[in-house]
């Protein structure tokens, strides 16, 4: 069975998003770009699968501009198999990745998609669900555990309150929650390996596939901030304002 | 022409209709035009009843039967679907639940999707967040049929009751499939204390509590006194102090509490995420420095382990 994971390049987690001073977008330029957290986990569920003899390969895959190969380098050096570029300069919205990896599907055959629950720039939270409804396959979305069984694969899900599992007929997908693993480091020999890999060049339209935004976003902006607090000396200063200033208690 | 609003409530695991539908009626309020409401379950007696008594809606859809029990997204897209094209809008909260299925109606319908708005401006216009909350961007939604989750914290209850019950139109309940089925379900007990969505006070504890042991003999009491919901830290959910379904945060719950007590938590972007809207905000923390205290009402800086139960005691008093 092989396996396709598909993986975007942010704005690493730890760095605070800044609005561009004319307020058209999000500052990026000169600041460190990761991989997705999240894809992170799905790549690493899918190495794990191969690893344990349940999957034959796996791929990964990135829709973007060229600096998106990086992120692809990375998933190389991490133990993908291959790497799959579609090479677009658009901005691609989560309905535009679904049907392009939509259209990859159809071409790579995979038994199992995995992605990330949600990217964590613009957190929508909807690529893989919508990859899901495209090929009328099953979906497990927030996976926190993956069985793959015969045909099926079992996944425990995080929900509102508490977990559930779901069997699911396979092909399906399966978007990771943080806890389904912890992502291994790339090491420093695999990562020059990686250089040398090839990456294979897709494009939207080779694809058959449009790609035009459908949102548009008017503009971007910080929230309204929380005015300053106080350090208060003790417990019972604190409790005296909670109950006569705040009067939440 | 005048807009059609699709509500889709969610029922809590006790069968009564969750409080979130009155957020979404305050959404949808500002979208201007007729609000029917969707609800969906195993069993939706007397969540139907409760519907029909909301303000200012048209009519109540009732979709029941044992497939859609589980609350599958394959299930919900079928039970949808057929009436999604007589509607200008569909909103339902941004719940696992949610998150789960309206993605998926979206693709089925080539349309594209607003995910978490927290602000409308106009009826194709609205505000989300982006990068952990740290950003909102104002988006445009130029779709006939435009689908949204809806932060819930965002927009207060509408109250109020519907002076006659509307009526109810009972859909068609989908066939199971066999792509996928619920084999199993985990429900965390909430030990007889409100849930995270719905409670006045939410006290919520890190990595900074040292164990699971700690978590609760240290938090439980300081909940009760408070009759507080607890919550909790991806660091302490990793850790095993506390059940996923409480991890406040980007990609945990979302809450907005009147108070809400950060005890030994650093801040981090991507929990403040989850609470910053808060009403009220304290932090105790022994680090001066930590960033919560940015965003902390009040804050007491020392360790918790004396703190923690200092206040529980002197609010027994
Ligand atoms: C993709 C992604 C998504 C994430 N989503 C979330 C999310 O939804 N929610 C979330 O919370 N995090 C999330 N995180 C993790 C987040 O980045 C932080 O790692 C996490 O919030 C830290 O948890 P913490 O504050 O409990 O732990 P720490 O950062 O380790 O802080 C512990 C705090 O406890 C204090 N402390 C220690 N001992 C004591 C004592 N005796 N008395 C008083 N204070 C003490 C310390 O000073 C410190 O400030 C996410 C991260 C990523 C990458």
């Amino acid at each position: 069975m092989k396996i396709l994971v598909p993986v975007k390049r942010v704005l690493d987690y730890n760095i605070k998003a800044r609005v561009k001073a004319d307020g058209s977008g999000v500052e990026l330029a000169g600041l460190k770009m990761s991989l997705n957290p999240f894809d992170e986990i799905a790549l690493e569920a899918a190495i794990r699968l191969k690893e344990a003899g349940q999957a034959t390969e796996v791929a990964a895959l990135s829709c973007g501009d060229a600096m998106v190969q990086e992120g692809l380098r990375t998933a190389l050096a991490l133990g993908a198999d291959r790497a799959l570029w579609v090479s677009s300069t658009e901005e691609l919205q989560p309905l535009s990745v679904a049907k392009l990896l939509h259209a990859v599907v159809l071409r790579e055959i995979p038994g199992l998609v995995i992605c990330g629950k949600q990217a964590i720039d613009d957190d929508a939270n909807q690529t893989g669900q919508m990859l899901a409804a495209l090929l009328n396959w099953g979906q497990a979305t927030n996976a926190a555990e993956i069985q793959v069984g015969e045909g099926r694969v079992d996944v425990v899900r995080e929900t509102d309150g508490g977990t559930e599992t779901l069997r699911l007929i396979l092909p399906a997908v399966i978007t990771t929650d943080l806890r389904l693993n912890e992502p291994r480091y790339a090491t420093l020999p695999n990562i020059m390996k990686a250089r040398k890999k090839p990456i294979e060049i897709l494009t939207p339209e080779e694809l058959g596939v449009m790609v035009e935004p459908r949102l548009k976003t008017l503009r971007v902006q910080e929230p309204p901030q929380r005015p300053a607090g106080v350090k208060v000396d003790s417990v019972a200063t604190l409790l005296a304002r909670l109950k006569n200033e705040a009067k939440v208690i | 022409m005048e807009n059609r609003i699709l509500l889709v409530a969610e029922l809590g695991p006790d069968g009564h209709l969750k409080s979130s539908i009155r957020s979404l009626l305050t959404a949808a309020k500002s979208l201007k035009g007729d609000i029917d409401v969707l609800v969906w379950g195993g069993d939706t007696t007397s969540a139907v009843v409760e519907a029909q008594h909301l303000p200012g809606i048209r009519q109540v859809l009732n979709g029941s039967g044992p497939a859609l029990a589980d609350g599958l997204a394959e299930m919900l897209c079928a039970l949808v679907r057929p009436l999604a094209r007589q509607y200008t809008h569909i909103l339902t909260a941004a719940t696992a639940i949610g998150k789960n299925w309206m993605p998926r109606l979206a693709a089925l319908e080539d349309v594209a999707m607003v995910s978490d708005i927290v602000g409308v401006e106009s009826p194709d216009t609205f505000i989300r967040p982006i990068y952990a909350g740290s950003i909102w961007a104002t988006v445009c939604c130029p779709e006939l049929l435009k689908l949204m989750t809806v932060r819930t914290t965002a927009f207060p209850g509408l109250e109020g009751e519907g002076m006659d019950p509307v009526t109810v139109e009972n859909l068609p309940c989908p066939a199971a499939l066999l792509q996928s089925t619920r084999i199993a379900v985990h429900a965390h007990a909430q030990e007889g204390r409100p849930s995270l969505e719905n409670a006045r006070v939410v006290v919520s504890g890190g990595r900074g509590l040292g164990s699971a042991q700690h978590y609760e003999a240290l938090l439980g009491p300081l909940a009760d006194e408070l009759n507080a919901a607890l919550g909790a830290s991806r660091a302490a959910v990793d850790l095993g102090y506390a059940s996923n379904d409480v991890q406040v945060g980007q990609t945990g719950k979302v809450v907005a509490p009147d108070l809400y007590i950060a005890i030994g938590i650093s801040g981090a972007i991507q929990h403040l995420a989850g609470m910053q809207t808060s009403r009220v905000i304290v932090a105790i923390n022994k680090d001066p420095d930590a960033p919560i205290f940015a965003v902390a009402d009040y804050g007491l800086v020392g360790d918790l382990n004396i703190l923690v139960p200092e206040l529980t005691a002197a609010l027994r008093k």
